[in-house]
C-alpha cells in the first residue's frame, strides 16, 4: 500500500457501498423501490480503491451497476436511495432510477444503463476539459461485457490518438448477465489485452484488493493528469447476489456454487480488515466508529426516502 | 387442436416449428439459452436443436446484426432477439442501412430472411432507456416489415410468418403481453402479415390499436358497450405493410376514428393511420380523428409519473365519448382502487 494514511477511507468507502446495497437488498420485498436495481455487492474494493485515487473534481461515468461508483465518488446517499423510491428528492428527481444517478457536485456525472455507452461520453468529457484548458481526470467505469461493443474501441482508440487524461476501468466479473465469458470471447484472451491493440497502457489487477485497486488507478489518475494519456485498468471480481434484483441465484445453475464460495472468501471487507487490523495499520475503534456513522447514515437515507414527496410533474424535454 | 397458451409459450412453439420444419432457421441473441430464455420464449429450444442453432452472443449488438444479414444472404434464416428495443438501437445502421436495402439496391439479386424480436418494457422504473416503444421508426423504413402482436394466437401465426417471409422482419412483442393467455391452436400455422384483425365490431366508432393497447382498447369498448356505444377494435397486428383496407372499410362504416398506440404521439403511428383516413375515406369521416398515444417525453422511471404517463382504457373511453359527442363524465376508474399502475396484472411475474 503506497499510501496508508488512505486505510481507513477506503474502509469507509467500501462499507459504505456494502451497507446501503445490503439495506436496499433488505427491503426491496416491500416493493416501494419500484425499479431495478444490480447490486454490486462483492465489487466494493473496485469502485472504492479508484475513486479515492480521484479528486472531488474529477469526473465519473457508469453503467447499469453504478451504486458503488456512484457512493465511492461522494455521491450523497440520501439523493441516491429517494431516487430509488422515485421521489422528488432523489438525484434525477424520480426521472432516473437505480439506473440512472448522478450527483455533479462531487463530479458523479451519471450512471447510464445501454450496455459500453457512456464510455465515448466519458471520453468526450475529457475532450472537452483538454480543449478548455481544465485539469480533470476522467474514469470511466464499465463491464467485462461492454469490451464487445464496437464503440469501447472507437473510444479508446480516439482517447489514445489524442493523449486524453481517461481511465478506462473494467470490472471483470465474468458474466454478462447469465452469459460467461466462454461464450462471448476467445478462451485464453485476456480483456486487458485487447485493450493493448489500441496501444493503451493496460494494467491487470486483483479487484478484490482494494490497496492494489488503489495503487494501480492512482498512477494512472497522475498519469492522466500530468498529460501522460489514457491507461485501461482491468479489474478481477465477482458479483455475489443476482445480476438484476436482491437475492442469489446460484439455484439458476448458470454458474457453480464452488465458483462462487471461492470467491465469497475473497470478500474485499474482510480481506481488508484481515490484513490490516492484524499488521497494526489501523486500529479496531477507528473502523468501528466508521462503521457506525455509516449505519446512521443509511438508517437516516432510508427515513429521507420514505418521507419524501412522490414528483408532481415529469422532467421537461428541453433545456429551457 | 387448440389450448390456451400464454403469450411468451406461443412465441416459444412457433420457434420450435419453424426449426423443426427448417434446418436454416436459428436463433440467437443476448441470453437466448440462459435459464430464463428471453423471458421463457427460447427455453428448451438450446436442448432440442443444439448449440449451433441457438445460440448466445458477444454484446455485440451493431456486429452481430450484420453477421445475420450475412448468414442469411448466405441462404440461412436467422432469427435475432433483443430483450429490449432500447438495445437495439446499437444496430440501426445495419438494420436500416443494410438489411432493408440489400435486397433492392442490387437489382433484387439477394434476399435478406431475418426476424429481429425486440422487446417493448414498460413499469417497475424500466425508465428513459428501457421501455422505448419504435415502431414508427421500422415501419418508416422501405425494405423492413415491422409485426406487432397482441395475442398469443397472433404471436405464433405472425412469427412463423415472419420467419418463413424472405425479407427482414421486425417484430416488436410488448413485454406485458407475456403472461397473457389465449386459444393458440397446435401444429403449424401462419398468420399471414399485412392483414388486420377486427378484434371486436361495432358500428358507431372505430378504434385502430397497436399490440398491447388492444387490450386496453377492448375494456374501454366493453365500457363503451354497456353505454350503448359500440366501438369496432381494429388490431393492427402489422404495421408494414399496412392494411389500410380494413381501416378504411371500418371508418366507413363508424365515420369515426381514435387511434390508441404504444409509442409516442408525434410523427407516431397514429399520425399514419389519421392520414390514411384522411386520405382514403375523409367524406365519411364526421369528427376529427383522435389518437390517444404517449406524451412527447422520455418515460419517467417513478412509478408516480409513469402512472400518468401510460394512456390506459379510462383515456380510450374519455377520447370515445368525445369523439361522440357525449359530455365529458369523470367516469369510474377500471382498476380497482389501489391497485399498482406499473405491473400489468395479477398473473405477471417479474422480472421486468
Ligand atoms: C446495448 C445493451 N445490450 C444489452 C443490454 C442488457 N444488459 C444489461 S446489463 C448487461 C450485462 C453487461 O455485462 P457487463 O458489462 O459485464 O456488466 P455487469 O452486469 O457484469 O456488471 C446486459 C447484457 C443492455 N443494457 N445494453
Ligand atoms: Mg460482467
Amino acid at each position: 500500500m503506497s499510501d496508508p494514511a488512505k486505510l481507513p477511507i477506503l474502509y469507509e468507502l467500501m462499507l459504505r457501498i456494502r451497507r446501503v446495497e445490503e439495506r436496499i437488498a433488505d427491503l426491496y420485498s416491500e416493493q416501494e423501490m419500484r425499479c431495478p436495481v444490480h447490486l454490486c455487492i462483492g465489487q466494493e474494493a473496485t469502485a472504492a480503491g479508484a475513486c479515492a485515487a480521484l479528486e472531488r473534481t474529477d469526473h465519473v461515468y457508469s453503467t447499469h451497476r453504478s451504486h458503488g461508483h456512484y457512493l465511492g465518488k461522494g455521491g450523497s446517499v440520501r439523493a441516491m436511495m429517494a431516487e430509488i423510491y422515485g421521489k422528488a428528492t432523489g438525484c434525477s428527481k424520480g426521472n432516473g432510477g437505480s439506473m440512472h444517478l448522478v450527483d455533479l457536485s462531487v463530479g458523479y456525472m451519471g450512471s447510464t444503463p445501454i450496455v459500453g455507452s457512456s464510455i465515448p461520453i466519458g471520453v468526450g468529457d475529457a475532450f472537452g476539459a483538454v480543449l478548455r484548458g481544465e485539469k480533470r481526470v476522467t474514469m470511466v467505469f464499465f463491464g467485462e461485457g461492454a469490451t464487445e461493443e464496437g464503440v469501447f474501441h472507437e473510444s479508446v482508440n480516439f482517447a489514445v490518438l489524442r493523449k486524453l487524461p481517461v481511465v478506462f476501468l473494467c470490472e471483470n466479473n465474468l458474466y454478462s448477465v447469465y452469459s460467461p465469458m466462454s461464450v462471448r470471447q476467445p478462451a485464453g484472451r485476456e480483456v486487458y489485452s485487447v485493450a493493448q491493440g489500441h496501444g493503451i497502457e493496460c494494467h491487470q489487477g486483483a479487484g478484490n484488493d482494494v490497496a492494489a485497486v488503489y495503487d494501480l488507478a492512482r498512477k494512472a489518475v497522475r498519469k492522466a493528469r500530468e498529460g501522460g494519456g489514457p491507461t485501461f485498468l482491468e479489474l478481477k471480481t465477482y458479483r455475489w447476489r443476482e445480476h438484476c434484483g436482491p437475492n442469489f441465484d446460484n439455484d439458476l445453475g448458470y454458474r457453480t456454487v464452488e465458483e462462487y464460495e471461492e470467491w465469497r472468501k475473497l470478500c474485499p471487507l474482510e480481506a481488508f480488515e484481515k490484513r490490516y487490523l492484524a499488521s497494526g495499520a489501523v486500529a479496531a475503534d477507528e473502523l468501528r466508529r466508521i462503521a457506525e456513522r455509516i449505519e446512521r447514515e443509511v438508517a437516516d437515507a432510508v427515513a429521507f426516502a420514505k418521507s419524501s414527496p412522490f414528483p408532481q410533474e415529469a422532467q421537461g424535454v428541453y433545456a429551457p | 387442436m387448440t389450448r390456451e397458451l400464454r403469450f411468451f409459450q406461443a412465441l416459444r412453439e412457433a420457434t420450435e416449428i419453424a426449426m423443426s420444419r427448417d434446418p436454416s432457421v436459428y436463433i440467437m441473441g443476448l441470453g437466448v439459452p440462459d435459464p430464463k430464455g428471453i423471458f421463457g420464449s427460447t427455453l428448451g429450444l438450446r436442448e432440442k436443436f443444439g448449440e449451433a442453432r441457438v445460440l448466445d452472443m458477444p454484446t455485440s449488438e451493431n456486429g452481430m446484426t450484420g453477421v445475420a444479414i450475412g448468414s442469411a444472404l448466405a441462404g440461412m434464416r436467422p432469427i435475432l432477439t433483443h430483450q429490449r428495443i432500447d438495445f437495439a438501437l446499437l444496430s440501426i445502421e445495419q438494420i436500416v442501412n443494410q438489411a432493408a436495402k440489400w435486397h433492392t439496391m442490387f437489382g433484387g439479386l439477394m434476399k435478406v430472411p431475418l426476424v429481429i424480436r425486440m422487446i417493448v418494457g414498460r413499469g417497475w422504473g424500466q425508465g428513459p432507456q428501457h421501455s422505448q416503444s419504435l415502431q414508427a421508426w421500422f415501419a418508416h423504413v422501405p425494405g423492413l416489415k415491422v409485426v406487432m402482436p397482441a395475442t398469443p394466437h397472433d404471436a405464433k401465426g405472425l412469427l412463423l410468418a415472419s420467419i418463413e417471409d424472405d425479407n427482414p422482419v421486425i417484430f416488436i412483442e410488448h413485454r406485458w403481453l407475456y403472461g397473457m393467455s389465449g386459444p393458440v391452436p397446435e401444429g403449424h400455422y401462419t398468420v399471414p402479415l399485412g392483414i388486420a384483425r377486427v378484434a371486436r365490431e361495432g358500428r358507431d366508432l372505430t378504434i385502430v390499436s397497436t399490440s398491447y393497447m388492444t387490450l386496453e382498447a377492448l375494456r374501454a369498448a366493453e365500457r363503451l358497450a354497456e353505454e350503448g356505444i359500440a366501438a369496432e377494435v381494429v388490431d393492427l397486428r402489422t404495421l408494414s405493410p399496412l392494411d389500410e383496407g380494413t381501416v378504411l372499410e371500418s371508418v366507413r362504416k363508424t365515420g369515426r376514428l381514435l387511434v390508441t398506440d404504444t409509442g409516442w404521439k408525434t410523427f407516431g403511428i397514429g399520425a399514419e393511420i389519421i392520414a390514411r383516413a384522411a386520405e382514403g375515406c375523409l367524406a365519411s369521416l364526421r369528427a376529427a380523428p383522435v389518437r390517444v398515444c404517449l406524451p412527447d417525453l422520455p418515460t419517467p422511471t417513478s412509478a408516480a409519473l409513469a402512472a400518468r404517463f401510460y394512456p390506459r382504457a379510462i383515456h380510450i373511453w374519455k377520447e370515445a365519448r368525445n369523439l361522440m359527442g357525449l359530455a365529458g363524465a369523470e367516469g369510474r376508474p377500471f382498476e380497482p382502487p389501489g391497485v399498482p399502475l406499473d405491473v400489468p396484472d395479477p398473473s405477471f411475474v417479474g422480472p421486468f
